[in-house]
């Protein structure tokens, strides 16, 4: 292909990742500007076949590039199709890991390769190490985050003794290893490298709680663009620049909006674990009072009042309960209670995340009220039905600095007059604190899976 | 855009605006988008990263020893599973919001 052409084309690629963005930013364009940017993609890919030779180059592997894209198809679109709503956060951190561990393995064959030319040029030499070095973390750390998500591993933040240090020395050893790969090169500097680098990814993610892990997820994001911005340079490809360099500081915004919206700083959610003090396990021995009603009790409260705030959790979306608790505030809404969503910003366990899963349920989206407009109105609010959530409403977020979710702003719903939890057991929330809202005079719990326990209220509400 | 083999190396300038200005697009294309998207708008730029399958094919198509290749070729199927499957569950997530009427008015009152 003529490389004007070729250039050209890439080009469009480019900006079909830019309108991909920029489309993703607004509800109306963001499903447009996937599809652009997924076209922008296959453009990239198909082209990258035909790119332009030196002479004397030829095509290697041809047929095993093209087997390995079909077997790459064949376990991602299975795995992006069947996962459930409620899963997809892990799988995006297991996206994001293989994009980095990807990106870390095209570093090393540079590295090779660069190596057997002769002396490569110290600036491409940092790319390459700088590539493997953020890839390999961005790989680890994922695959951690993955784990943690998915509850393979405690969501709890995990620290030991002299963390910090450990995790110190290890960085310190992976910028050292850096420096001899540099100088004097060979394969040996490069693997001591790369090993350094997946533990410090384990170590950095590590001592993050559950429920800060989305904003980690979106910093590994941006760390991996960089990577590929990097890998752009060693490879000469604009395109990967452009396109590596985009994701990385919309990555690094996007970092920032969400620690933003949980009301973390980024610093706190990422070295908080060793500031703190080792949470002692909740649970001193004692057995406190909590009221426990039966969905009759539930049902008469929620029939007679005048406003009703819904706030969901993830307990709904694993329960599946969405659509039982739409028809609850369909009847509600049927018989004069005004009823509202009361959607925390990181409900669920990311960022929009409750948004999707409700939707999935075709609750009206007018319904759907963000925390800054539902918190002024608990005062005038009779009954708030929690399901399945846990920290969102969690008062020690206000009420005990060193807390794990300290300064993260939370639904006011202790201001409404009834508190109704829907709850499968007293077990705390993702970040493994308890909620003394639970003890609240004004507080009912209705134990239970959260579907059956809707069901149960819904059926009780008809019969009323 | 050349491969790397073919020696016309990009000027250091040209590679510093380049990258400069790819940075301010960055900021400035997702600086306004609300909490809704958050969730769809990291798994889309997720999925745009996937194109190191690009830098996967071009150094595999140079590989020549036994070594290279198998590395690049991993490289090519972990880019693929990152690329493929990030637009597909980006485009999943979306197809939720599709058709809710209120939409418009939702983004008219952000």
């Amino acid at each position: 292909m003529n490389s004007t052409i070729y250039d050209l084309l890439g080009l469009a690629s480019a900006v079909c990742f830019i309108l991909a963005l920029k489309g993703l930013s607004t509800p109306k364009t963001a499903r447009r500007g996937n599809l652009i940017g997924a076209g922008g993609a296959t453009l990239a890919t198909i082209i990258v076949f035909f790119a332009p030779q030196a002479s004397g180059e030829k095509h290697h592997n041809t047929l095993l590039i093209l087997a390995a894209i079909a077997f790459g198809v064949l376990v991602g679109v299975p795995a992006a199709r069947k996962i459930q709503m409620t899963q997809m956060p892990q799988l995006v951190a297991l996206f994001n890991g293989v994009g980095g561990g990807a990106a870390a393995l095209v570093a090393t064959v540079e590295y090779l390769n660069l190596s057997q030319d002769g002396k490569p040029s110290t600036a491409n030499l940092i790319a390459t190490v700088f590539t493997v070095i953020v890839g390999c973390t961005s790989f680890s750390g994922s695959v951690i985050t993955f784990l943690k998500l998915q509850e393979l591993m405690t969501t709890r933040p995990v620290v030991f003794p002299a963390g910090r240090f450990v995790i110190a020395a290890t960085l310190a050893g992976t910028l050292g290893t850096a420096g001899w790969v540099i100088k004097s090169g060979g394969n040996t500097p490069l693997l001591v490298m790369g090993g350094l680098a997946l533990l410090f990814g384990v170590l950095f993610v590590l001592p993050v709680g559950g429920a800060d892990v989305p904003i980690v997820i979106s910093l590994l994001n941006a760390f991996t663009g960089l990577t590929v911005a990097a890998s752009g340079y060693v490879l000469q490809s604009t395109l990967l620049i452009v396109a590596g360099t985009l994701v990385g500081a919309s990555g690094t915004i996007l970092t920032r909006l969400m620690a933003a919206a949980m009301g973390r700083s980024l610093f706190g959610t990422l070295f908080g674990a060793f500031t703190a003090k080792p949470q002692e396990a909740s649970g001193s021995t004692e057995v406190r009072s909590v009221k426990s009603g039966s969905a009759d009790d539930v049902a008469i409260l929620l029939n007679y009042a005048q406003r009703v705030v819904i706030v969901p959790g993830f307990g709904l979306a694993v329960a599946q309960a969405q659509h039982t608790v739409r028809e609850l505030a369909d009847i509600l809404t049927a018989k004069g209670v005004d009823v509202a969503y009361g959607i925390h910003p990181v409900a669920g366990r990311m960022p929009g995340h409750m948004n999707v899963l409700l939707a999935e349920a075709n609750v009206p989206y007018e319904q759907l009220v963000e925390m800054e407009e539902v918190n002024p109105t608990f005062p005038q609010t009779d009954v708030v039905l929690v399901v399945g959530a846990n920290d969102v409403v969690n008062p020690a977020a206000k009420t005990t600095p060193g807390c794990p979710i300290y300064g993260m702003p939370i639904l006011d719903v202790a201001e409404a007059g009834n508190v109704i939890f829907l709850k499968r057991s007293m077990r705390p929330g993702f970040a493994g604190i308890e909620n003394e809202l639970l003890y609240d005079p004004k507080t009912t719990l209705l134990f239970g899976d959260a579907k059956d326990s809707l069901t149960k209220v819904v059926n009780a509400l008809k019969a009323l | 855009m050349t491969t790397a083999s073919t020696v016309a190396a990009m000027a250091p300038m040209a590679v510093l605006t380049i990258f400069l200005l790819a940075i301010f697009v960055g900021f400035e294309v997702v600086s306004k988008v609300s909490t809704t998207l958050h969730t769809p708008l990291m798994s889309g730029a997720n999925a745009i990263h996937g194109i190191i399958l690009v830098g996967a094919i071009i150094v595999a198509d140079k590989a020549t020893s036994g070594l290279e290749t198998t590395l690049s070729i991993v490289a090519v199927v972990l880019a693929t599973i990152n690329m493929v499957g990030g637009f597909v569950v980006t485009d999943r997530m979306l197809e939720m919001f599709k058709g809710k009427p209120k939409v418009k008015k939702e983004e008219v009152a952000k």
